[in-house]
């Protein structure tokens, strides 16, 4: 047994096994005398002979599993690896989407809450669909203050140009289809201005609201309701004022309520600034009749606001124009995770 | 449009403060964009200067001593050529910011000399640009504003500014008058406008008007025209002086101040001609080519045929409605003049304007629309202040044309105003607030008016905008925020097809770990013509830069150049995609909805740049085409129905490069290594890899009765796996193979994995080797080495027959 416990690995221990339980190992050579005992010496001894077998077994079998495991420790320890080194980033934690189209997903989850439908239309537009349709008349001023893109007179002194809102696809959809209409219309639109808060391209968010029974009063439901989902609190103090533009009367410009007082920080909700951030109306009757509808059968609303400028504030951006210089640094830090996907039951952003 | 608190108290009788009249101005739609309540003049007091002696270390100097109404007279340095004794002018104590040089005074030594405070210039009050020397108030300035007393009351500064911003449908409030009238409709307060008194002429006008329009529109309706004669000409009283610079115009002489005056306080611009120089009578035509004029700003216009001009017998004298000749303008010495109140048509105006890029105060006024009814009572007005201010004798007035008289009747049922706004307010509230504003019911009974739209609102057409003339006026904070109708909940789609496969595309290829782009939407010539586009069609007429010109044809010019950007940053192997339309023409079906993208550098899949476990690989045409299928798979393609050509546009690398097709003809997407060419044309560094899927070309996905997914057999018997190794001509491609390994048995064979591709001198020129791991699955019984045996006899047939490959020994 002392044998059993001195063994020091497999080969020690087998050597051992042979002498004592080999063929010619002591306790068979013992077992082997049995058969030449008396009946009452073979009841003594062949039990205590068998006990022993069954001890040195079970010894060796114990040794036998101590070697193994001691064996294999000392590979497991030579395979031992430097986890601190790095492993290369998961791609769908390196990947980003743009702020706006992650602002655009945003919208979208908000809207779609209150039975909006997303539309969208051409970038390259007619004069007819981006301005006289939308009442802007032949010539007047309200139409140069659109810094129009234009494309080169045809043959037939017609002259394409790029949208300078998304406001065309409202005509669009009321040529498309019969009210009720809810549609909120993102898209890329065009300017030929740019400086740190003007780009020739940015992105605007059109709504459209046409039914028989829509008020100032539930536009301005809608809009409270949107920029408390969309800033993510509670409540956001509105203001709104008369304004105009062509396509809408009454119309309004709208600030909401903002906290400036910490540099390079913007809170919504709170604090005694005004921001103006959207400009909106009753659809104008001559807008209703270009789309095809009574203006006095049919009602209802119509905003625009800037993407763009919605992702800034909401996320801080300082410049426009490095939206659109695909500079890799600017594209992770401000970007979003492609599993971030905005909705309201898990939340607009993380 | 700026003014002051008291300009515009001499219009509105109201005990609001200037908070009440701000916020109420702004709730009305007449947005306060500034308030400068003027408060940085408020430490300026009235000093005499007591004394003045020589300083004893600065020939420029004077040490004065200065009696500020405080105490003992304070000691002040002070280098102005002018300070003398017995000055009186504005001082400041130390502790006073001085803006003109931007410095909070304290009490300093001058060359030895202590001073303690500043005789101010003009300039550093920020007045005037005069800095020849220190304020110098007549003496009896004393006895209006003592010693000690606010200077900038007794200057008029401390009159507060307000800026409002005026939207193009309100000309009327481009004056302080109509402004009152808002204010007062609102509820501020009520309106005390001087009434005007016609003054009489006692002589007909010397000089006629002819507007001569013969074969063309008017661009002129009513002409009306005095000459007050014998004037003395000189500088306007203080107080008109004093609203002029508070709202930053440069009084110039009585005459012109008067115009100026006129056009701000009652929004009607005017013109005052020299009579002196006047030869013959007024012509007010459309100029001919190429005549000039020397204006009142300095620089001479030269005109068309579609601009208005006032000549006489010395040729043009005045640009019609937007600025005056500087030959004809009136100076201290001119004796008669000739007051010119016009009626011009607003978009020749507007357009006029912007032409010859003039912005002058009276342009931006004509172009919006002057009030026609208040045509003759403002050249009453400017006669009544310029016999006023420089005496003379007054013509009778010359009115060329006719003074439209509008009379624009909106039949207007009251309840309009909630069904529009949702506002609850009786007829009699709209009825008051309407005939505030001036407008005036003709008839009606309690439900229903006929509106009389008053002259000075050209904006107003029709039912909605006298709800909005209500809803302003009433307050747009009365309307309750009321939710809207929930509408169908149930809806079938919120977006459409092709927006929630931008969506997905996004999402996928950022899993892939690619940055999002947003780039621009032209792009230079060269580029484009690159890209195979640059049609005439989408060529911008107005570019804002020569690289910024065509429309795009791809989405790779765009990204490769924005590589190429982020590498000189020092940012090697990015991985950029955009989702994003390209144009093959100007019509809205010729706008297609791409996802592109690129990688460069060794910007894989797993990550480029050099790593501990092995550098990351360059980028090859095997990367893009990963990307694009998974595009393809997050648009729910399936991609083991799509077919894989050798053949891709132009600007792919030639024989790395392919398209993704459904059938022979629809391409889906476009992949491959860029052409070193095309890397070169966009001064590009390789290598780069890109790809195009093309979101509007997939066909869109059958509607299906069901939303069950198809049944599952799991089969109870063992898959079998075989290895084939095939030797086979280089060309030959994998597709083929795969093809017709799998044409063996269609039903058993359930996958075929290509795990390896080898060539080698081995094999032979021009030979590779493609090894295959072929998987049988059997769904009724397990197979039998016979039945093995066959089939794997009849994929070596297949592929022999198909490829010309065979079992490499």
């Amino acid at each position: 047994m002392e044998a059993v416990g001195a063994a020091g690995d497999e080969a020690a221990l087998e050597a051992v096994r042979v002498s004592a339980l080999g063929k010619k190992g002591s306790v068979t050579e013992q077992m082997k005398r049995l058969g030449a005992m008396s009946p009452e010496e073979r009841k003594e001894m062949g039990p205590l002979l068998n006990g022993l077998k069954d001890r040195i077994g079970s010894a060796l079998g114990a040794r036998r599993d101590v070697l193994k495991r001691a064996a294999m420790e000392t590979r497991l320890a030579a395979e031992k690896l430097d986890v601190t080194l790095p492993v290369r980033p998961s791609p769908s934690e390196s990947g980003r989407i743009h702020p706006i189209s992650q602002v655009i997903d945003e919208i979208t989850a908000i809207f779609s809450d209150m039975g909006f439908e997303i539309a969208e239309g051409p970038d390259i537009e007619t004069d007819y669909y981006n301005f006289t349709a939308l009442n802007f008349p032949e010539g007047h001023p309200a139409r140069e203050m659109h810094d129009t893109f234009f494309f080169n007179e045809k043959a037939d002194g017609d002259r394409m140009l790029l949208r300078t809102h998304t406001s065309p696809v409202q005509i669009r959809t009321m040529e498309a289809k019969k009210p009720p209409i809810r549609i909120v219309i993102p898209g890329k639109t065009y300017r030929c201005d740019s400086d740190a808060t003007h780009s020739p391209m940015f992105h605007q968010l059109e709504g459209l609201v046409v039914d028989k029974v829509t008020t100032v009063a539930h536009m301005k439901w809608a809009l409270h309701e949107f920029f408390r989902a969309f800033f993510e609190v509670e409540d956001v103090g509105m203001r709104f004022r008369p304004s105009f533009f062509p396509f809408t009367e009454p119309s309004l410009e709208v600030d909401i309520q903002c906290d400036r007082s910490r540099p390079g920080e913007v809170r919504f909700g709170e604090g005694n600034d005004w921001m103006e951030v959207l400009g909106c109306g009753m659809v104008h009757t001559n807008v209703l009749r270009f789309g095809g509808l009574d203006p006095d059968e049919y009602q209802g609303f119509a905003w625009g606001i800037g993407i763009d400028r919605l992702a800034m504030l909401k996320y801080g951006m300082p410049d426009l124009r490095a939206f659109f210089d695909a500079d890799a640094r600017w594209l992770s830090h401000y970007g979003f995770r492609p599993l971030d996907i905005p909705t309201l039951f898990g939340g607009l952003s993380s | 449009m700026k003014f002051t608190l008291s300009w515009l108290k001499e219009h509105l009788e109201t005990d609001a403060s200037l908070d009440q009249i701000v916020e109420k101005l702004t709730m009305i739609g007449l947005e306060v964009e500034a308030v400068d309540d003027r408060a940085a003049f408020k430490p300026f007091t009235i000093a005499r200067v007591v004394s003045a002696a020589k300083h004893p270390d600065a020939d420029k100097l004077q040490v004065l001593m200065v009696d500020t109404g405080k105490g003992d007279p304070i000691q002040v340095v002070c280098g102005a050529p002018n300070a003398r004794a017995g000055l009186v002018g504005a001082f400041a104590a130390p502790g006073t910011y001085v803006p003109g040089i931007d410095v909070t005074l304290s009490v300093g030594t001058i060359r030895g000399v202590e001073s303690r405070g500043m005789m101010c210039s003009e300039r550093e009050l920020e007045l005037s640009d005069d800095h020849t020397g220190i304020i110098d108030l007549p003496p009896e300035t004393l006895d209006v504003a003592p010693v000690g007393s606010s200077y900038a009351a007794y200057a008029g500064l401390d009159d507060p500014v307000i800026e409002i911003g005026i939207t193009p449908n309100r000309p009327d409030a481009l004056g302080v008058a109509g402004i009152a009238r808002d204010l007062a409709a609102a509820g501020l307060g009520t309106v005390k406008s001087p009434a005007i008194e016609p003054v009489k002429g006692t002589f007909p006008c010397p000089v006629k008007v002819k507007l001569d329009f013969p074969d063309s529109q008017d661009l002129c309706h009513a002409f009306a025209l005095r000459m007050v004669r014998g004037v003395k000409n000189g500088p306007s009283p203080k107080w008109l002086q004093q609203r002029l610079t508070a709202i930053g115009l440069r009084p110039i002489n009585a005459l012109v101040d008067i115009t100026n005056w006129l056009t701000f306080d009652r929004n009607r611009p005017l013109h005052v001609f020299d009579a002196g120089t006047v030869k013959g009578d007024l012509v007010v035509r459309r100029a001919h080519p190429g005549e000039k004029l020397l204006a009142l700003n300095g620089k001479t216009y030269e005109f068309d045929t579609t601009m208005c001009v006032i000549s006489d017998d010395n040729g043009v004298e005045s640009l019609s409605g937007i600025m005056g000749g500087e030959a004809s303008g009136c100076t201290e010495e001119t004796v008669d003049v000739l007051i010119e109140a016009a009626l011009w048509e607003p978009l020749n105006i507007a357009q006029t304007g912007r032409k010859l890029a003039i912005n002058s105060d009276a342009r931006y006024r004509n172009e919006r629309g002057i009030d026609p009814a208040f045509n003759v009572p403002g050249i009453e007005e400017a006669t009544r202040l310029v016999l006023e201010f420089c005496g003379g004798e007054p013509s009778e007035i010359f009115l060329a044309g006719k003074v439209p008289v509008p009379h624009k009747l909106i039949d207007f049922p009251y309840s309009e105003v909630k069904r529009l706004t949702g506002l609850e307010i009786g007829a009699d509230e709209s009825r008051a607030i309407l005939e505030r504003l001036g407008f005036e019911i003709e008839e009606g009974d309690g439900a229903h008016a006929k509106v009389k739209v008053p002259s000075w609102r050209p904006d107003v057409e029709g039912k909605a905008d006298l709800v909005e003339e209500v809803m302003r006026i009433h307050g747009v904070n009365e309307i309750a925020f009321t939710p809207m109708e929930q509408g169908d909940r149930v809806k079938t789609k919120i977006l459409t097809t092709g927006q929630v496969r931008t969506r997905n595309a996004r999402r996928a290829l950022a899993a892939r770990g690619m940055l999002e782009a947003v780039t621009w939407s032209f792009i230079s010539a060269e580029h484009a013509a690159a890209f195979g586009g640059g049609q005439a069609e989408l060529k911008l007429a107005n570019p804002i830069a020569a690289d910024m010109s065509d429309m795009r044809p791809s989405l790779l010019p765009s990204l490769l150049a924005a590589a190429q950007r982020n590498a000189d940053r020092g940012v090697d192997n990015v991985a950029l995609f955009e989702v994003a339309a390209i144009y093959a023409g100007d019509k809205a079906e010729e706008q297609h909805r791409v996802a592109g993208g690129i990688r460069h550098g060794t910007a894989r899949l797993t990550g480029g740049g050099r790593h501990w476990q092995g550098a990351a690989a360059k980028v090859s045409v095997f990367d893009a085409k990963a990307d694009a299928l998974s595009v393809l798979e997050a648009c729910g393609m399936d991609v083991s129905k799509l077919q894989i050509f050798a053949e891709a546009p132009d600007w792919y690398h030639p024989g790395r490069s392919g398209t993704v097709r459904l059938g022979p003809k629809v391409v889906l997407a476009a992949f491959g290594e860029i052409h070193p060419l095309t890397l070169e044309t966009l001064d590009v560094d390789g290598p780069a890899a890109g790809f195009e899927v093309f979101l509007d070309v997939i066909p869109e996905a059958r509607a299906k009765a069901t939303k069950t997914k198809p049944r599952l057999d799991l089969s109870p018997y063992q898959a079998v796996r075989r290895d084939f190794a095939f030797v086979m001509d280089r060309d030959q491609d994998a597709a083929t193979l795969m093809r017709a390994a799998a044409g063996a048995d269609k039903k058993l064979i359930s996958d075929i994995n290509i795990f390896d591709v080898f060539e080698g001198a081995s094999l032979g020129e021009g030979k590779k080797s493609v090894a295959i791991e072929v998987t049988l699955q059997p769904t009724d019984k397990t197979l039998t080495d016979e039945e093995i045996d066959a089939i794997s006899k009849k994929i070596v047939e297949n592929v022999a027959k198909s490829t010309g490959g065979v079992l490499r020994g």
